[in-house]
């Protein structure tokens, strides 16, 4: 059900809260914690609280209005970040159509034949587990040998198909349970008005399987961002958040705000990211009438 | 019987039986749902199907309705196999829960099979603002099933049986779930509903008295095998024009008397011979 105005005031505010609660923390803990950290028999448990280890909130804001090299020319870090977050956003969000597809195509295949089920719900839940820095390479070494006519396989596809790997999954289960939701009753139903299995599916099944389907997709998102940035450091690619996080975290010893920088992109590709999902919920409302929670 | 010698009967079950198998490996086993069922409903006729859990009256109208195949025996709707019948979209059904779909309004509810047959858009929403103002809920066409109470949500079933003007109607349970005021004044509403269409009616359920104020014929079955064991003639006059008045009336408690007794165990023709005429 729609949330009253209230309820949404209330839940926004708590939001702010946590964020605040989460910088209090931080510079709390700086203040009154050990420069050394506190280690509890030889295992260091919080860290040190000197300023490279744990800049000040100010310092890594007031960093990302500097330019990023010393050299004239240079843009300022924060445009620099934004420009690298969008280009891993729209990886991200290549990786997580083909994910979202992919995985929606495999719901439909397991929810229409039995054995489809049997056969692959394994072999999906088993794909998880291989590591993801494993892949990597392996994806781009393959990659390097596709050639689709005059065009070439790029890395970027690399990084997308990564990131769609990790999309896939949470779809796949979320839809295919979604799918299989509606009562013995409705389908039934369906059977008696003598109609077959296409137009269940557009009638009844698919309307039935979004209050499952955007858990999934907001899940999806979230793992085609990480997925995305992961890949990027993995294959090398530069021009995004991944290798961005890389290189100024080696680079800048004496520049502590810098580092925290690309972090601060991720976190905004995440926010977009997870926005964009939310505003699909909003369009898809009368879908979702009767759902328990948000 | 009553049957008109002319139509076909709009439901002939002839020696039907249904067993189910259940269980596995060394408990597996058959139970018998039913056992040599023979019934004829005639067109425009209201025939209750009574008795007990387990007595097979809703399994016997998933045969009718095809939702399930009979053993052995043959069903005929309208002369036409189950199979057909169901094709041809001859009957409309209605089960205990009003099984609407949440995210579609109370007129496009209404309109699901329709849309599903390909009618138009005009003549869909003409003939769900027909069955709206039937069953007394023209005002509530824009809303969503949540929003009904139960006893509207199941009247937004009803109407959606009869959005294709079937000449039979199936409903199992269709008032269970109800409390009694809202049940009986669903009850009253039904035979009013029944009167205009003129739909014969096969109606599971296991009260006694929804059944005789509803139905031409109560047919009384008994558990373990499913079988009828009597069927009761009601004379309380054309279903349509009954109403809540008759509840009072001598005639309809020497009809639940006679079905009680037929659920008792006391053999049908004794009953039927003596309490009804």
């Amino acid at each position: 059900m729609r949330a009253r105005p209230g309820v949404r005031a209330r839940s926004a505010l708590l939001g702010v809260a946590g964020v605040a609660l989460l910088a209090l923390v931080w510079e709390l803990y700086k203040a009154v914690g050990p420069a050394t950290g506190v280690v509890v028999g030889g295992v260091t448990v919080l860290p040190r609280t000197s300023d490279l280890a744990m800049p000040h909130l100010v310092t890594m804001f007031a960093r990302l209005g500097d330019p990023v090299i010393s050299t004239p020319g240079s843009p300022m870090l924060w445009s620099a970040v934004v420009g690298a977050a969008g280009f891993t956003l729209g990886i991200a969000a290549v990786g997580w159509i083909v994910g979202v597809v992919v995985g929606f195509l495999l719901a439909l295949v397991m929810q229409r034949f039995r054995t489809a089920e049997s056969a692959l719900l394994p072999w999906i839940v088993l794909s998880q587990t291989v590591p993801l820095i494993a892949l990597a390479p392996l994806v781009a070494g393959i990659g390097s040998q596709v050639r689709f006519g005059e065009a070439r396989w790029q890395d970027w596809m690399s990084v997308a198909l990564i990131a769609s790997y990790l999309a896939f999954f949470p779809v796949s289960i979320g839809a295919l349970r979604g799918l299989e939701s509606p009562d013995a009753a409705h389908v039934e139903l369906m059977h008696t008005y003598s109609v077959g299995w296409w137009k269940t599916l557009i009638h009844l099944r698919l309307p039935a399987s979004i209050p499952y389907l955007l858990p999934a997709l907001r899940l999806a998102a979230a793992s085609a961002v990480v997925g995305t940035v992961v890949a990027e450091v993995s294959i090398g690619l530069s021009g995004g958040v991944g290798r961005m996080m890389v290189e100024y975290a080696s680079a800048s010893s004496g520049n502590p705000g810098k580092p925290w920088a690309p972090i601060f992109g991720a976190i905004i590709i995440g926010l977009v990211s997870a926005g964009f999902v939310a505003v699909l919920g909003l369009a898809l409302a009368r879908y979702r009438r009767g759902e328990v929670n948000a | 019987m009553t049957t008109e010698p002319l139509a076909k009967p709009a439901v002939l079950v002839e020696g039907v039986g249904k067993t189910f198998d259940v269980g596995r490996g060394r408990s597996a086993g058959t139970v018998v749902a039913l056992d040599d069922i023979q019934l004829s409903v005639a067109t425009g006729e209201f025939v209750s199907l009574i008795g007990p859990s387990g007595c097979g009256k809703s399994t016997l109208l998933r045969l009718i309705a095809d939702l399930d195949q009979p053993s052995v025996g043959d069903i005929r709707v309208f002369g036409k196999t189950a199979r057909q019948a169901r094709i041809d979209q001859d009957y409309g059904i209605a089960f205990q829960q009003a099984g609407l779909l949440p995210w579609r309004s109370v007129a496009a509810n209404i309109e699901l099979p329709l849309e599903l047959h390909g009618i138009g858009r005009e003549a869909r929403q003409k003939r769900s603002a027909e069955l709206l103002a039937l069953v007394g809920l023209s005002d509530f066409a824009d809303r969503f099933p949540d929003q009904l109470s139960g006893g509207m949500q199941q009247r937004v079933a009803i109407a959606r049986s009869l959005a294709e003007s079937p000449e039979l109607l199936l409903m199992d349970e269709p008032f269970g779930a109800l409390d009694e005021m809202t049940r009986e004044r669903m009850q009253g509403e039904l035979v009013r509903i029944c009167g205009e269409t003129g739909a014969a009616v096969v109606f599971v359920t296991h009260s006694i008295p929804e059944a005789v104020f509803l139905s031409d014929r109560v047919v009384v079955m008994s558990p373990r095998p499913g079988r009828i064991v009597g069927i009761v003639d009601v004379a309380l006059g054309r279903t349509g024009d009954r109403d809540d008045d008759l509840r009072e009336a001598s005639t309809f408690f020497a009809s639940v008397k006679a079905v009680r007794e037929a659920l008792h165990g006391i053999p049908a023709a004794a009953i039927t011979g003596v309490e009804t005429r």
